[in-house]
């Protein structure tokens, strides 16, 4: 229990953005298109590419042979995720960029 | 004056944090916004840069500025090696991969997203802060946290390869009412075991890792049993549930580290998906306990019974069908993308455009294997925006056609959403192809779609079948139609 209560009183911070954060990304995704649902979500998919941040803290403080190759991969895979994702987005949205008119 | 020497000593040494701490205020602001354009058409393509650019920025700003514990970022060399590896292979294989692979593609990143988070985990465990054990044992939201990351990270990065297996074909179904139960108790275990660990009470944590790598095992585990019984038609929506699960493992490493950037960007990304998870699942008309519990499929015995005979059309009779209509409905599935027939298709239609028929194309949003998919195929080919419909515009101008032209879609087209209350799809909403005069439908052989339900559309009086490869029956029909 006081577990739980230090939880909350190192992380409030922590948790006041998680949760507006949870408001924040169902404010801003409601009413998409179904067009648009697989780049979004592919979009998102990059953005969770943020997990690189946490790869680069923990091989930047790295010490044994084993945490190095461990933390190596988890940049190298974070970085995919990140890049790959981006990148599959982009190429996804070139496809919709010439479009002469709106549908009436 | 001393004290403001000292102070302003004081304030030299936070600098690096609190501009850290404004660049990853900015990257967070730049997702939300991102992620804002992103879900509209016009805006979509910088909302996506606008993205990629807040994560280089809270990318470089971590290797130079971060500290942990007081320490910089050290391992400079593997870091930068690390980052150009997976920079050029992310690259290289986003670009070469066939529009058709996109949701593979999706998923497989999303599967790397969750190894990196459950990696860090692992590797974290053992460095549990000494403080909280000696107050509270294993029972500390650093434990926790490390654990949740563990699990999410794991179970996000089987699933999304098994259901990149799945959409690429090499992994089946495998639908048996015992797995639904088998990943039931699985479930329960891990929470057991997250339990069983938490209860230590003071230890050393490096005394747990077997433990820890016995949790990764079942995880990884569960991941591959947790897709394993969905059909292969609702893994868009398994993709974008197993999306959002690496948002949150992402948080959890955001949580630990006490690194906003992280936390926005994790949560955001699993609350965002989620909505977009039932957003999807809405477009398919179906819940999504449904989805995970696999009930797609499970009830196909009963439908199979009014049938007619199946009437074949040839080459010919297409050809001198289609040109002497005055208005074509094209139905594009999963069929036109294996078949890449998407430009022939666009070549036929610009023909009969040329013989004053004219041309529409009904996307339904789930035709394909994403929602949007047939859009972005049809766009690669060049089909002008104007001529793609959505069902419901399409649907209300089907009397008016003269031909409908199926090509590989078959779950959209069922007319038993709309008759047959015990089919399994009852409810979808689909393309009312039998509204029209008459239909045709090319498609590879009699089997069943995704959904693996039999189609009574192909038993139609109005309905004629043109088997074989899209892009060969397309071709043919494309040299016929030069001729007449």
């Amino acid at each position: 229990m006081e577990g739980i209560l230090e939880f909350i009183y190192v992380n409030a911070e922590a948790i006041f953005i998680v949760i507006l954060s949870v408001f924040l990304g169902i404010e801003v995704i409601s009413h998409v298109p179904a067009v648009l649902h697989t780049p979004l979500m592919s979009g998102a998919n990059a953005i969770h590419g943020v997990v690189v941040i946490g790869s680069i803290i923990v091989l930047g403080h790295a010490e044994t042979t084993v945490n190095l190759i461990l933390g190596f991969l988890a940049v190298f895979l974070g970085t995919l995720n990140v890049v790959g994702g981006f990148v599959v987005t982009d190429r996804m949205l070139d496809m919709f960029k010439k479009k002469p008119k709106k549908l009436n | 004056m001393d004290k403001i020497i000292e102070f302003s000593k004081h304030v030299q040494f936070t600098l690096g944090d609190s501009v850290l701490e404004i660049i990853y205020l900015l990257a967070s602001a730049l997702f939300i916004l991102g992620l804002k354009k992103l879900s509209h058409p016009d805006t979509a393509k910088r909302g996506n840069t606008l993205a990629a650019l807040g994560m280089i920025i809270a990318i470089i700003g971590t290797l130079f500025l971060h500290r942990y514990h007081g320490h910089k970022i050290g391992n400079l060399g593997y870091i930068f090696t690390a980052i150009a590896l997976g920079t050029a292979f992310g690259w290289v294989v986003a670009r070469r991969v066939k529009m058709t692979k996109m949701p593979e593609l999706v998923s497989f990143f999303n599967g790397m997203g969750g190894a990196a988070a459950a990696l860090i985990s692992l590797m974290e465990f053992p460095y549990i802060s000494k403080e909280l054990i000696a107050k509270y044992g294993m029972l500390n939201w650093q434990a926790l946290v490390i654990f949740l990351g563990l699990v999410i990270g794991s179970v996000s990065f089987a699933g999304s390869m098994i259901a990149y297996g799945k959409l690429d074909g090499f992994i089946k179904d495998i639908r048996t009412k015992i797995l639904r139960v088998i990943n039931i108790i699985i479930l329960l275990i891990i929470i057991t075991f997250i339990a069983f660990l938490m209860t230590r009470g003071q230890i050393d944590p490096v005394i747990l890792k077997p433990y820890v790598y016995l949790l990764l095992a079942i995880s990884l585990l569960y991941g591959v049993l947790f897709v394993m019984p969905i059909g292969g038609a609702d893994m868009p929506v398994v993709i974008s549930l197993l999306n959002s699960f690496t948002g949150v493992a992402a948080a959890m490493g955001g949580f630990l580290y006490n690194n906003l950037v992280m936390l926005t960007g994790g949560i955001l990304v699993g609350s965002a998906g989620t909505i977009l998870t039932i957003l999807m699942c809405k477009a398919m008309n179906r819940s999504l306990f449904n989805v995970i519990i696999g009930a797609f499929g499970g009830g196909g015995a009963a439908i199979e019974t009014e049938q007619g005979s199946i009437k074949e059309i040839s080459i010919t009779d297409a050809a001198v069908l289609l040109s002497y209509s005055h208005k074509v409905m094209v139905v594009p599935g999963y069929g036109l993308a294996v078949a890449q027939a998407q430009h022939l298709a666009h070549e036929l239609d610009k023909l009969l455009e040329d013989k004053d028929v004219e041309v529409k194309y009904a996307i339904h949003p789930v035709a394909g294997r994403m929602p949007g998919h047939m859009n972005v195929l049809l766009a690669e080919a060049d089909v002008p925006y104007e001529k793609l419909l959505e069902s419901d515009e399409a649907n209300s101008e089907m009397q008016n056609v003269d031909v409908v032209v199926v090509i590989g879609a078959n779950d959209v087209v069922n007319p038993a959403a709309e008759e047959d209350p015990t089919s399994p799809i009852y409810g979808m909403p689909i393309v009312k192809t039998l509204k029209a005069k008459n239909v045709i439908v090319m498609k590879r052989g009699m089997g069943k779609g995704y959904a693996a339900i039999e189609n009574n559309l192909f038993y139609h009086e109005k309905t004629r079948m043109l088997f074989g490869n899209a892009k060969d029956s397309l071709q043919k029909i494309i040299s016929e139609v030069k001729n007449i």
